[in-house]
């Protein structure tokens, strides 16, 4: 199995956890990954926000790359995602947008490159079962709220993989490193996305909504696959619990950190310490802390 | 909301559903959009009202609304909209019209926010965020918040004091003057207040 990898930008800096633990956890199941030479930003929501052409164009030149390497794509950010699948969507759909798309980016584009995100390629791609066999460390006693958060489960006729309103992907692999996945109501609730910069008390707002619930349904830690909720339900806990009351201090991993975990990789192969509120005393209750060193 | 309105059969839910690509006028009022946004509670006009306004040809009611620019772009009432309108995008087609038409919004930060996130993005090709923090921060004068967050973010490793450049940054700045040139298209050649994420002058500086 081969990806064409895109990292994206917060990969590079508010989620390098992300990252490393992506390629740590690819890398001990034997999926290849080929990082998209040079790729761009996808433009993100202020793109598609201010200019429809670039919208479009951004996300294709990164799939112009890759379609010159031959390989599918994979994502880690779920914005990232949603952008990769939504200019191909487009691409394909209509004759007057693969004309702009072309025009705007100078070269040929034909939507044929398939855009996958990381918890499809490990669930659908890859397998629950063949992950069961690999898993070392089973996270037996841990309590986690899978939240997937807005766009990998929607739009669903643009990024498909899982129910828009009931997904179970995340669940299901957290069963399968012997977790226990809780049944709560707010899985692909929005915690605020990029409002994180402009309207910073309305994503406090959603995300002690989204921190108490997980907490009222049994979870003790939420499993996250997108960098924008990782950042608002980790980094800005605090401002939720100073805006709208205590919560017991609750780690956000990312869903490739706990099973890297259960694979029996080490913190540092998975980037542990760059998590705010720390998970260490939670994971060493279980039993679950991890070899320290590389 | 004590506005009077009067059925004004102008052209703009047209206009709003070409730009969008999807029929506003479809939009039959079950407000099932309105129910599951999240944002909702901090909007001057819920997503429902928003549609209807377009209905309505309130135009200056429409593209001068907080609304607009609070969307989070979540796509809860584009998923579960019953008549397949896909509203996220209408309000993306709102935001662009605004500026287009130079209308002040009432909260100017997720605009000056969009044009540093961009501006970043035209110069390296991908996003620096201290630089596009820094200047977003000029931008919107909100110096202070979330100051207090950095030295941690630093300290993890969260945080880049240098840009990470991408090797293509030369054919990201061309797509961005084409992506220009393709909206200047589409407003019709000449007319004002075109959209472009310039780079501010501490931006353009090598």
């Amino acid at each position: 199995m081969k990806y064409a990898y895109f990292p994206g930008c917060s990969l590079e800096s508010t989620a390098w956890d992300f990252d490393r633990s992506t390629r740590a956890v690819c890398g001990a199941l034997g999926i290849d990954l080929e990082e998209i030479p040079d790729w761009v930003c996808c433009g993100s929501t202020p793109a598609h926000a201010s200019n429809a052409a670039l919208a479009v164009a951004l996300p294709v030149v990164n799939l112009q790359k890759a379609q010159s390497a031959g390989l599918p794509v994979m994502a880690a950010c779920a914005s990232c995602y949603a952008r990769l699948r939504t200019a191909n969507h487009k691409v394909r759909s209509s004759p007057e947008e693969r004309e702009q798309a072309e025009r705007t980016t100078g070269k040929p584009y034909d939507g044929g490159v398939e855009v996958h995100h990381v918890l499809d390629v490990l669930v659908n791609h890859f397998g629950l079962e063949k992950i069961a066999a690999k898993v070392r460390r089973r996270l037996r006693g841990l309590r986690v709220a899978c939240y997937y958060g807005c766009l990998l489960t929607r739009p669903p006729e643009i990024v498909a993989f899982d129910d828009a309103e009931h997904p179970h992907s995340m669940d299901d692999l957290i069963g399968a490193i012997g977790a226990e996945a809780v049944d709560w109501p707010f899985k692909t609730e929005c915690c605020g996305a990029s409002l994180s910069m402009t309207s910073s008390s309305i994503v406090a707002r959603l995300g002690h909504r989204l921190l108490s619930m997980a907490r009222e349904t049994g979870a003790e830690c939420i499993a996250v696959a997108c960098p924008l909720c990782q950042v608002n339900l980790d980094l800005r806990q605090a401002d939720a619990a100073k805006a709208h009351g205590a919560i017991p201090a609750t780690p956000v991993l990312y869903i490739t950190q706990l099973l890297g975990l259960a694979l029996g990789l080490s913190d540092q192969d998975l980037g542990i310490s760059a998590l705010t509120i720390d998970a260490k005393a939670l994971l060493g209750d279980r039993g679950l802390a991890a070899a320290t060193g590389g | 909301m004590s506005t009077t309105l009067s059925w004004n059969n102008s052209s703009l839910v047209d206009e709003v559903s070409q730009r969008a690509g999807t029929p506003v006028g479809a939009c039959f009022q079950c407000h099932k959009c309105t129910t599951g946004c999240p944002i909702g509670p901090d909007m001057d006009f819920l997503p429902s009202q928003i549609m209807r306004l377009v209905h309505l040809g309130a135009e200056a009611e429409v593209l001068g609304s907080q609304s607009i620019w609070l969307c989070a772009s979540c796509e809860t009432c584009t998923t579960r909209c019953p008549m397949q309108i896909d509203i996220a995008a209408v309000m993306d087609a709102l935001r662009m019209m605004a500026i287009d038409r130079q209308v002040t919004p009432p909260n100017a930060r997720p605009e000056q926010f969009n044009r540093s996130f961009l501006g970043s993005v035209r110069r390296h090709g991908r996003v620096y965020e201290m630089g596009m923090m820094a200047a977003y921060k000029l931008r919107s004068l909100d110096l202070f918040s979330d100051v207090g967050k950095v030295p941690a973010m630093l300290a993890k490793g969260k945080l880049s004091l240098l840009p990470k450049r991408s090797g293509s940054a030369k054919e990201v700045r061309e797509v961005f003057r084409r992506a220009e040139e393709e909206g200047r298209r589409e407003r019709g050649e000449g007319s004002g207040g075109s959209f472009s994420p310039e780079p501010t002058a501490r931006e353009k500086k090598p």
